[in-house]
């Protein structure tokens, strides 16, 4: 576990504890997130890195309130700068979403209405926290757009959607979460939808805005190779918990759980060329009946280490630093 | 741009042409509207003076190449009934229609864009529910049947308002200038507008209900927007285009539903005019209602595709749009 | 439709209690409409029958066939329950032969102009597009003013305004459908091409279609019932629900209500019936809702 918060001077910029979402599904409730805590500090980017329907996703909407319905929270705390902002009001939660916390999703193209001008949607964001006059908000979008290097930002923001390349949609998102200077930016896959030279281009600018503005970041991607070069902290998901966390370069050298090891071991860059990338045995995360709780480890359906006793809650296993698993054969230990 | 509106004009210009010729042969086949308009009692040289004057003689080409080149310079002949130039008659009804179908408009937007977006908003709610409900009642329910229980409630139990006819007509032939001029309009107005309010609500309905389900708005939401703010940003522009389309092409056939309640409510506009017309075989009259009516669609569809530019940057302005 | 994908449908139709209780007024009426020389006291159209000392009976008086006229009596001396039931026995025939006289022709046009394209189809969906932009109420105007009145006259006029939706909805779901590979691969087999027109594209155009049939025929049922009241549709003699309603429409505002109000009824009940139906199908059928 992180250190209890109160122990350092400053409580960390964003930080959940026990968070708990689930939908109702046909066979009973699914708990998309079961139980995720974590915590970022200024500045810091943590990578939020699991499959697709690992609950990576709906952890960063449970943050500020937006599960769909009939999504809902159910348990845990969200806390920013140690104020707990779940449970708050609709207006006062609506106060705090892109004023002091802001999201940036995977897909410009899906979120920036196509039917829009960029000014009029991201001066929109600005008059939804302050009161100013619309020559005021444009002035502002053009600001932010400059610092996220878009040339020509005044004739941007006359532009519509689709007259822009993905990577500037990307970065007109990004522009639009750093308006008012927040807190802390969710980011859920961000960069996905770009090629790979945009995405170095992003990734740095984002390191660079992180370390300039204090701005703490939580990074939801699938992509390990992503993260492993910008996050700063690891957090691996697999079935709605956390399995694995700890400092990016110990979690990418060393992976513990064996959900990690084999992430770890299916990016291509630690191989010899033209072996064959491991691959991960398919299957589902075992479930009780009517979508009950399974108290054991939910990888043992298609883990190459299960034994038994991983029907059992698995401890969590520490190896300094900060860097746990949840496990109960963690890799380079005897079983 | 230029091109697209030359092409879309030639569009027009041939559909026009195609419409007439039809117009033209389907109204002139119909029965034979001297045994109407001449007393059988007529002496042969007084039907076939009749006959020279209206110009039945001729083989029917001819009639046609007469009625275009007189359309075109705006004579569509004088009415059989009538006696007095086809074209002045219509348009002496017109200001009565339009101010009609222009207020059934007006009726159907003001409430059926807040009702759809209500509905789309809180699909769940009970209330959108029973607006949904109300909206199948108003476009499968026929016009005349809702024309009657109107004046059933309102003129016969409750006699509040008149059951038919229009008031005192005032500037531009319209009849909205004085409270008793109202008195006569809003049931008719109202009738008309129920098909076009039960579809409306469908339509914004559905329009806001994806807008609100889209990514954009999530985002919107993230970005802190208030609510009646991403309503008023997102959806209406988003539902804009699908309204001003469906509902500008509505436009005519509002223009053509006035028929039922114009009827039932004895309005005096073109639409009275035209069902008296096809009941005393008076072609000159059926002719030029027909050709203005098509003439009418036509404009509206081009009204309308040229208003998909505005509303829609993504719609780019080519010949097969 | 195979049993397994009936049964299905059913239990998703089922789940709106509207719905299924629309279902089962359309069934009643059906019924009614039927059985009608057989459930109704008097034959309307039989003019010898009616006695004019009968006429504008309100609703529960005893006339001079001895009987009671729980709806009251038309203008004519008539018992409106009988000419109710003997109406909706005329305007459901009518409007259900339209319908499946424009499905058929709607359907061949619009499969034949998908499944050949070029000019041809080109041509076919342009005439019918040109057609579906002018409303209904309007052409069959023009074609009653052109044919004159009668049973087979209306139906033409109705076949006439209503075929270009099922050849529009046909030729959408076929062409959608004829760009499939599945088709595509049909076709580079020995088999004719009708018969893939007919065992692939055909049953593939089927869901949507019934759908518009469902509701076409409510339209045709209000058309016919708005041509009548105009004076346009059927004579005197044989009298819809929308005559009947014309009828009463003059007496109606001395107070007389029922002979206009008791068929107004019945028309709206029926009309609103399908289309809560057709509302539903459009549901149980939606691709996109199965899963």
């Amino acid at each position: 576990m992180e250190p209890a918060p109160g122990t350092g001077a400053t409580p960390p910029a964003l930080e959940v504890r026990g968070l708990r979402t689930q939908f109702p599904g046909r066979a009973g409730v699914v708990r998309a997130v079961d139980g995720v805590s974590f915590s970022i500090r200024r500045g810091e980017i943590l990578g939020l890195v699991g499959e697709s329907g690992s609950g990576k996703s709906v952890t960063g909407f449970s943050i500020l309130g937006l599960v769909e319905p009939p999504g809902r929270i159910t348990a845990g705390q969200v806390l920013l700068e140690g104020r707990p902002i779940n449970g708050l009001s609709g207006s006062a939660l609506r106060r705090i979403r892109g004023a002091e916390v802001a999201m940036v999703f995977q897909d410009p193209l899906m979120t920036l209405n196509p039917v829009l001008r960029i000014g009029t949607q991201m001066a929109a964001a600005v008059r939804a926290h302050d009161r100013v006059s619309r020559a005021a908000a444009w002035a502002r979008a053009e600001e932010a757009l400059a610092v996220v290097g878009i040339p020509s930002p005044r004739a941007r923001l006359e532009s519509y959607p689709h007259q822009l390349s993905g990577g500037m949609r990307q970065r007109v998102a990004i522009a639009t979460a750093l308006l008012h200077r927040p807190k802390a930016i969710i980011a859920d896959e961000p960069t996905t939808a770009l090629d790979v030279s945009i995405q170095g281009q992003i990734l740095a600018e984002v390191r660079r805005l992180a370390d300039a503005t204090g701005t703490a970041f939580l990074w939801i991607t699938h992509d390990l190779a992503v993260v492993s070069s910008l996050a700063d902290a690891l957090c691996v998901m697999y079935a709605g918990r956390v399995v694995e966390r700890g400092p990016a370069s110990a979690v990418i050298a060393a992976p513990r759980h064996p959900y990690t090891v084999a992430l770890v071991g299916s990016v291509p860059s630690g191989h010899a060329p033209g072996a064959r990338l491991p691959q991960l045995a398919a299957g589902l995360p075992p479930q009780g009946p009517g979508g009950a709780a399974d108290a054991g480890c939910l990888f043992r359906t298609r883990c190459p280490r299960a034994t038994p006793v991983c029907a059992t809650p698995p401890p969590e296993a520490g190896f300094g630093a900060g860097h746990t698993a949840l496990c109960h054969h963690p890799a380079g230990t005897t079983a | 741009m230029l091109g697209f509106l030359l092409g879309r004009l030639a569009q027009a210009a041939l559909v026009m042409l195609v419409m007439s010729v039809l117009v033209f042969l389907g109204v002139y086949a119909i029965g034979n509207p001297i045994d109407v308009l001449i007393d059988p009692a007529a002496t042969p040289d007084m039907r076939a003076a009749l006959i020279r004057q209206y110009g039945l003689d001729l083989p029917l080409w001819r009639q046609y190449g007469h009625f275009i080149g007189n359309v075109l310079s705006g004579d569509f002949g004088n009415s059989f009934v009538f006696r007095i130039p086809v074209l002045s008659l219509i348009l002496s009804r017109l200001p009565a229609t339009l101010e009609l179908a222009v207020t059934a408009m007006l009726i159907a937007t003001l409430l059926g864009v807040p009702l759809g977006i209500w509905a789309g908003y809180r699909p769940e709610a009970r209330s959108s529910k029973v607006i949904m409900a109300g909206s199948v009642l108003g476009f499968s329910v026929p016009t005349f049947w809702v024309g009657l229980l109107l004046i059933l409630f309102f003129s016969v139990e409750f006699r509040l308002l008149p059951s038919g006819g229009r008031g005192p007509v005032g500037p531009l032939g319209l009849s909205i200038w004085s409270a008793q001029g109202w008195t006569y309009l809003i049931l008719p107005a109202l009738n008309l507008s129920l098909f076009k309010l039960g579809l409306l609500i469908r339509l914004v309905r559905a329009g806001t209900e994806e807008v609100m389900g889209s990514e954009h708005v999530r985002f919107a939401r993230a970005q802190g927007l208030p609510e009646w703010q991403v309503v008023g940003l997102h959806v209406l522009k988003n539902i804009g285009i699908p309204i001003v389309t469906v509902f500008g092409l509505e436009f005519g056939s509002t223009l053509a539903f006035a028929v039922v309640t114009e009827t039932v409510f004895n309005w005096p506009g073109m639409g009275k005019l035209i069902i008296e017309s096809i009941t005393a075989l008076d072609r000159p009259v059926m002719v030029a209602y027909l050709i203005l009516v098509v003439l009418l669609f036509v404009v509206i569809n081009l009204v309308v595709e040229l208003t998909y530019g505005f509303l829609d940057p993504r719609v780019r302005l080519k010949g097969g749009a | 439709m195979s049993g397994t994908a009936l049964a299905e449908g059913w239990r998703e139709y089922r789940r709106s209690p509207v719905a299924v209780a629309a279902l089962l007024v359309v069934l009643a009426i059906v019924a009614l409409a039927l059985l009608a020389p057989w459930i109704a006291p008097q034959d309307p159209y039989d003019q010898a029958g009616l006695d004019l000392f009968d006429a504008r009976l309100p609703p529960g008086e005893v006339g001079s066939g001895g009987y009671a006229h729980w709806l009251g009596t038309d203008n004519a001396g008539r018992d409106l329950f009988s000419a109710i039931l003997y109406g909706l026995r005329l305007s459901l025939t009518i409007s259900v032969s339209a319908g499946l006289v424009a499905l058929a022709l709607g359907t061949a046009i619009g499969l034949s102009a998908a499944y050949y394209g070029g000019w041809f189809g080109a041509l076919a969906m342009r005439v019918v597009d040109l057609q579906l932009s002018l409303p209904a109420i309007l052409l069959a105007l023009v074609l009653v003013a052109m044919l004159g009145q009668g049973v087979l006259q209306l139906m033409a006029a109705l076949v006439a305004a209503q075929y270009a939706y099922f050849a529009r909805t046909a030729y959408g779901a076929a062409s959608a459908e004829r760009r499939k590979d599945y088709i595509e691969a049909a076709l580079s087999t020995p088999l004719s091409g009708r018969r893939v027109l007919l065992r692939h594209l055909l049953p593939n155009t089927l869901p949507p279609l019934i759908v518009v049939v469902t509701v076409q025929i409510a339209t045709a049922i209000s058309l016919e019932a708005t041509l009548s009241f105009l004076g346009l549709g059927l004579p005197i003699t044989q009298p819809s629900l929308g005559l009947l309603i014309s009828n009463g429409f003059q007496f109606l505002l001395s107070g007389r209500y029922w002979i206009s109000v008791y068929p107004g009824i019945t028309l709206m009940v029926t009309v609103l019936a399908i289309n809560l139906v057709g509302d539903q199908l459009r549901q149980v059928l939606n691709p996109k809702r199965r899963r």
